[in-house]
């Protein structure tokens, strides 16, 4: 009885104290005692995996258990476990199978039958195992056919439990790898449940047909009649089920009538969950698949309209990006753009129609920014209808907002209007804060039209999105740095900064733009204040573009940082006067575009040789690029000698620089940059940009060094950089030297493709001050490669994958594709598309990554296709440990005692200590290895903090007594400690 | 997984509920009153798998009783439907009369319960070995 009540209810903190009593239980005669203790330690396994360890050989013992009952427990665990990792216990396998087999065969008492079918569920179960095992395992798989084939033809009484069993048979037979005539056997079963008149066969038919169409569609093609029976069905969860199945065989063809089905059926019902579910895929297979432009457009007012606003967030901002980016085609954007603001125009001629507030946002923002497409329009008319919404009672204030800024984007399109004057009037004394803000910056802009036009130029969306990541921050330091009084801040502050900046920008256009024209310094010039408040606007100020935004002023902070060890000052500043009088976009472009835009000719020199030994290790691209290999294996000592090659080089560089053009101009900090740091990696740039942030007295020197035009200073610096680096955090481990030589072909690799091809923003380089992993091969074939690197930023853990093409002919249509997963997010979506990728080229794509759910390590998998002759695909997977998504919290120890206090989830666990280990050992270890940041040290006790992204604390407190190091973890999310605890475990280990 | 368990009468009272995954005291009634209203407007000839949010409802009927399971989608929907059965059996063979016992010996149905699903696993299906612990108990009363 109390084991039944320790498999109940138990918590976590007493597990260590139970844990011994239980494993003496595992030995107990009775089987039900035995039994019990393991159900008990699965409920452990499930509660806190990480302290039921060292017994996993127990478990096996179960396994092997002469009872029946106790070997049947002991599978939950192993499913468990297997679900996680499944090569682990490959080795098992043989013993799954005999075990089935016997239980098949009838060897086990007759008590354990039911309705004479010999333990239906433990052969479920062991099925369900066998189909996790062999999942892409043609060896293991082999293993498991012949009682596959058993289990078949054993399960043939006609029982609801066979039906069951045979159910499952048929998945595992579909997951593991292939053969041919299991499967046969397996369709004719399926057949068979498909049209038997019972439902709930036919249902489970229905699930076991989507499962198994998704490996082979040829077989819902033998079923047709049946599924549009079913689709007509009276009762409405097999129609749903029908709809998953359609969903799933969906292609360019029969689209238009499966998403007529699927509209019918979301128009029908009435829950909540299954309109948010079905519109979310009734908007993807309309992106994929869309036949044409009119479709589309009527087909996403559909979902807007019956999906209302319950929908999900993403369908309507996938929906404005793809019509913002358009495609290749310039046409067809235009075409698709134009049919857009057509179709809601005439929904919004009838009067007092009731639409969702997410599709009127959408309205607006398409009027707003595409309205000119129409040329015998008038946009008074346009905004006059927009008037009236404003007016609707059930227009909530935050669509009037949006309803505002397509007004005042037309509004700078044309001379003046009475709808506009009444408008601001009318607003101007509104008592919703917010409109009566919006209702003035209008009023203004009015004012002043050419400043107007400025900030909205047309057809602007599309750069907004990217200059909102990118340019209006380096004009101000730039400034800054010319000033020499620019001091860098610590992180936390610079992104309030930031912060409260953005928020100036994005409600308070003119206010901005009247200093800027005061100081007459480069932001009238710079079209960002509009791009920003354009660009929130547009994102509805989500937090993912917030993160992207200061992931890349990071890089463009550092960027001039770096830039600051150019020889020459005027330079510099050169180059800010010189981009103020260029016109807006091609600043924008130029921004946008900076690595292809670096002319080839500037590059040869630099290049060639790099290219030569390419050529001669011409394995890889990557590995290739030798330069920078040979400078890891020459180590610290001949890193002065490189130092003045390097200068030599920037010299170079900038002659070049001064004949070539303003854009080239606007290239300038992105040439030298790669130039340098292959070099100087050691000594400058991982640490000290690191450096730059957590200690600030340090860097205004090294930004004084910066400015001033001694290079001799700046090489003491990197020697005081270099005695710095004794204080850094965890990086020292992650730039240890055996990183390094891997590292740098990663920044010239790109660089090599950039004069060849033009890339899209590939920015390593800026990436590359970040602490990363090496670059590991993910996959590969005969003409592609994949790559991948994990770069851990402050804010972000970021996943940057190289794609090469290694065939002589481009590659068209590359897709990379993550899989989805429970424990990871991945912004902005999951899939990156390279239309074309040139021969022996490189493009890159980064991702950000985000634990979702907390685990010690995870696999995130995906795959890439290409087209080349014929469809190609390839898979690929990538661990993430818990390790890489923490970060270091810099707290006082004060802050670290209230804390403590208010965070209820703990876990205590003791470490035996080597003789010569001692806390502070141990703590840096810690410190080094999981990037925890120590707060204090008393006496024989020390403590730590540290934050998973985005921002869950987790404080650690650590105390040795008697060679035993007791960690002591607290945080607000409960699972964290536990897995954090995992991993100093591991680490402890390890050291 | 098997997330709960319900036993409801005719009328949507409900007589028993186990939840194998943490929910709070006042979304139970919610729930439990809302799987209800699914499971009573159902036609004898539709089918006894109910999507519902983001699980699914498994129920069979025995006269003014229902039982519904409410399972993920890793969970093989026949199965549990069996188990259902499996279960009544159990409970049959116990009390030799199910319906008006199970009203004033709970604790014995929760018993039998317990041994057959654990942590939202289907752990013991063996009928005897369902009722040993439980003979056990009766013995010891008597005694």
């Amino acid at each position: 009885m109390a084991l039944t009540v320790v498999s109940q209810i138990f918590p976590r903190e007493m597990i260590p104290a139970v844990l011994p009593l239980i494993e003496d239980k595992l030995q107990h005669s009775k089987e039900i005692i035995r039994r019990k203790a393991v159900q008990a330690l699965y409920k452990f396994y499930l509660i806190a995996p990480n302290q039921v360890q060292h017994i996993h050989d127990k478990f096996r013992k179960a396994l092997c258990d002469r009872d029946v009952g106790v070997m049947a427990a002991s599978l939950h665990i192993y499913l468990q476990m297997v679900k996680e990792n499944a090569s682990g216990y490959k080795d098992l396998t043989e013993s799954f199978v005999t075990i089935l087999k016997q239980v098949v065969g009838g060897k086990l008492p007759i008590d354990f039958n039911y309705h004479s079918v010999p333990a239906p569920w433990l052969q479920i179960q062991l099925l369900r195992i066998l189909g996790l095992l062999g999942k892409d395992d043609p060896r293991t798989s082999e293993l498991m056919y012949e009682v596959l084939d058993e289990s078949l033809r054993r399960a043939e009484i006609n029982h609801n439990i066979t039906y069951a069993i045979l159910f499952e048979c048929v998945q595992t037979i579909y997951t593991i790898c292939p053969k041919s005539d299991l499967l046969e056997k397996a369709a004719k079963c399926i057949g068979k449940f498909v049209l038997s008149p019972k439902i709930n066969l036919k249902y489970l038919g229905l699930k076991a047909l989507t499962y198994v169409v998704q490996q082979d569609p040829n077989l819902a093609l033998q079923h047709q009649m049946t599924i549009i029976e079913c689709l007509d069905h009276p009762d409405p969860i097999i129609k749903r089920e029908t709809l998953e199945l359609l969903y799933r065989i969906t292609n360019g063809q029969n689209i238009t009538i499966i998403v007529q089905k699927m509209l019918d059926y979301v128009r029908q019902s009435k829950e909540e969950y299954t309109i948010i579910n079905l519109t979310g895929k009734i908007a993807e297979l309309a992106e994929k698949y869309a036949p044409d432009n009119e479709w589309f457009i009527q087909t996403m007012n559909a979902v807007f309209l019956v999906g209302g606003d319950v929908m999900h967030p993403d369908i309507p901002n996938n929906f404005l990006r793809l019509l913002a980016e358009g495609f290749d085609d310039e046409k067809e954007d235009g075409q698709l753009r134009l049919y857009a603001v057509q179709s809601y125009l005439s929904l919004l001629e009838g009067e007092d129609t009731f639409y969702p507030q997410k599709f009127i946002q959408v309205m607006s923002w398409v009027l707003g920014e595409y309205f000119y497409l129409i040329n015998d329009g008038d946009p008074e008319i346009i905004i006059t209808k927009l008037y009236r919404l404003l007016k609707q009672t059930f227009v909530t204030s935050e669509t009037k907002a949006w309803i505002m800024s397509a007004i005042t984007k037309m509004a700078s399109r044309i001379p003046c209007s009475k709808t506009v004057d009444k408008l601001i009037q009318e607003f101007s004394t509104s008592l919703d804060t917010c409109m009566r803000q919006y209702a003035f910056e209008l009023k203004h802009l009015c004012e002043n039209k050419e400043l107007m036009k400025n900030l909205l130029p047309l057809d602007a969306s599309c750069e907004t999105v990217v200059d909102a990541s990118l340019s209006f921050l380096d004009g101000y330091v730039a400034e800054g740095l010319s000033c020499g009084a620019a001091p860098y801040k610590p992180h936390h502050q610079r992104q309030e900064e930031k912060l409260s900046q953005e928020k100036a920008l994005n409600f308070e256009p003119y206010g901005l733009s009247f200093t800027s024209s005061m100081s007459s310094s480069g932001f009238t010039g710079r079209q960002s204040p509009a791009g920003l408040s354009l660009g929130s606007d547009m994102s509805g100020n989500s937090a993912e573009i917030g993160q992207k935004d200061c992931l890349k002023l990071d890089g463009v902070r550092k960027l001039w940082g770096k830039e600051g060890y150019l020889p020459k000052k005027e330079n510099k500043t050169g180059k800010e006067d010189k981009t103020q009088p260029a016109p807006e976009d091609s600043i924008l472009v130029g921004h946008v575009d900076d690595p292809p835009l670096i002319q080839p000719e500037q590059q040869v020199v630099s290049l060639s040789e790099e290219e030569k030994e390419k050529q001669q290790l011409a394995s890889t691209l990557f590995v290739g690029l030798g330069t920078s290999s040979t400078v890891s294996l020459m180590g610290k000592a001949d890193t002065m000698t490189q130092k003045f090659k390097r200068k030599s080089k920037i010299n170079e560089t900038h002659t070049r620089e001064e004949a070539s053009s303003i854009q080239n101009f606007a290239t300038l900090p992105f040439s030298p940059f790669p130039d340098i740091t292959p070099n100087d990696k050691e000594n400058f740039q991982g640490n000290e940009h690191l450096e730059l942030r957590k200690v600030s007295l340090n860097s205004s020197e090294v930004l004084e060094a910066s400015v001033s035009l001694d290079r001799s200073q700046s090489l003491t610096e990197a020697g005081l950089d270099e005695k710095l680096s004794d204080y850094r955090l965890s990086t020292s481990s992650l730039f240890a030297d055996s990183n390094i030589e891997v590292l740098q072909p990663s920044q010239s690799a790109p660089k090599t493709v950039a004069n060849k091809v033009s890339l899209s923003l590939c920015l390593p380089e800026e990436l590359a001050d970040h602490p990363h992993s090496e670059i590991v091969e993910l996959c590969s074939s005969d003409v592609l490669t994949v790559y991948s690197c994990k770069v851990w930023t402050d804010d972000c853990s970021l996943l940057v994958l190289f794609v090469a093409n290694k065939s002589p002919s481009p590659l068209k249509t590359v897709n990379l594709v993550f899989e989805s997963t429970e424990h990871f997010k991945i912004f902005e979506n999951l899939s990156c598309h390279f239309p074309v990728i040139e021969a022996q080229s490189i493009e890159s794509c980064r991702k950000s990554v985000q634990l979702e759910k907390i685990c010690t390590t995870g696999i995130l998998s995906g795959f890439v296709s290409y087209h080349l002759d014929m469809d190609t695909h390839l898979e690929f997977s990538l661990i993430f440990s818990l390790s890489d998504f923490i970060r270091p919290m810099e707290i006082t120890t004060e802050d670290f005692g209230k804390l403590w206090l208010s965070f209820s989830n703990d876990v205590k666990q003791n470490f035996k200590m080597s003789p010569q280990e001692s806390l502070l050992i141990a703590l840096n270890t810690l410190k080094q290895k999981l990037k925890l940041h120590i707060v204090e040290i008393i006496g024989n006790e020390g403590l730590a903090a540290c934050r998973l992204l985005p921002s869950v604390p987790c404080l650690l407190h650590c105390r040795t007594h008697a060679r035993t190091l007791s960690l002591w973890l607290r945080s607000s999310c409960s699972a964290l400690p536990d897995s954090l605890l995992y991993q100093c475990q591991k680490v402890m280990e390890e050291s | 997984m098997i997330k709960f368990f319900l036993m409801v009468n005719k009328q949507g009272q409900t007589r028993l509920s186990r939840y194998y995954e943490h929910v709070e005291i006042p979304k139970r009634t919610m729930l439990e009153a809302e799987v209800i209203k699914n499971c009573l407007s159902r036609s004898k000839e539709q089918c006894s798998f109910i999507e519902y949010k983001d699980f699914k409802l498994v129920y069979r009927q025995y006269a003014a009783l229902f039982i519904v399971v409410g399972i993920n989608e890793t969970e093989n929907e026949m199965a549990v439907y069996e188990l259902i059965h499996n279960f009544v059996e159990v409970l049959d063979r116990y009390f030799s009369r199910v319906k008006c016992f199970i009203m004033f010996n709970l604790d014995r149905v929760h018993i039998i319960l317990d041994e057959m699903v654990l942590n939202g696993c289907i752990v013991e299906t063996n009928k005897n070995r369902i009722l040993a612990p439980l003979l056990v108990l009766d013995k010891m009363a008597e005694s």
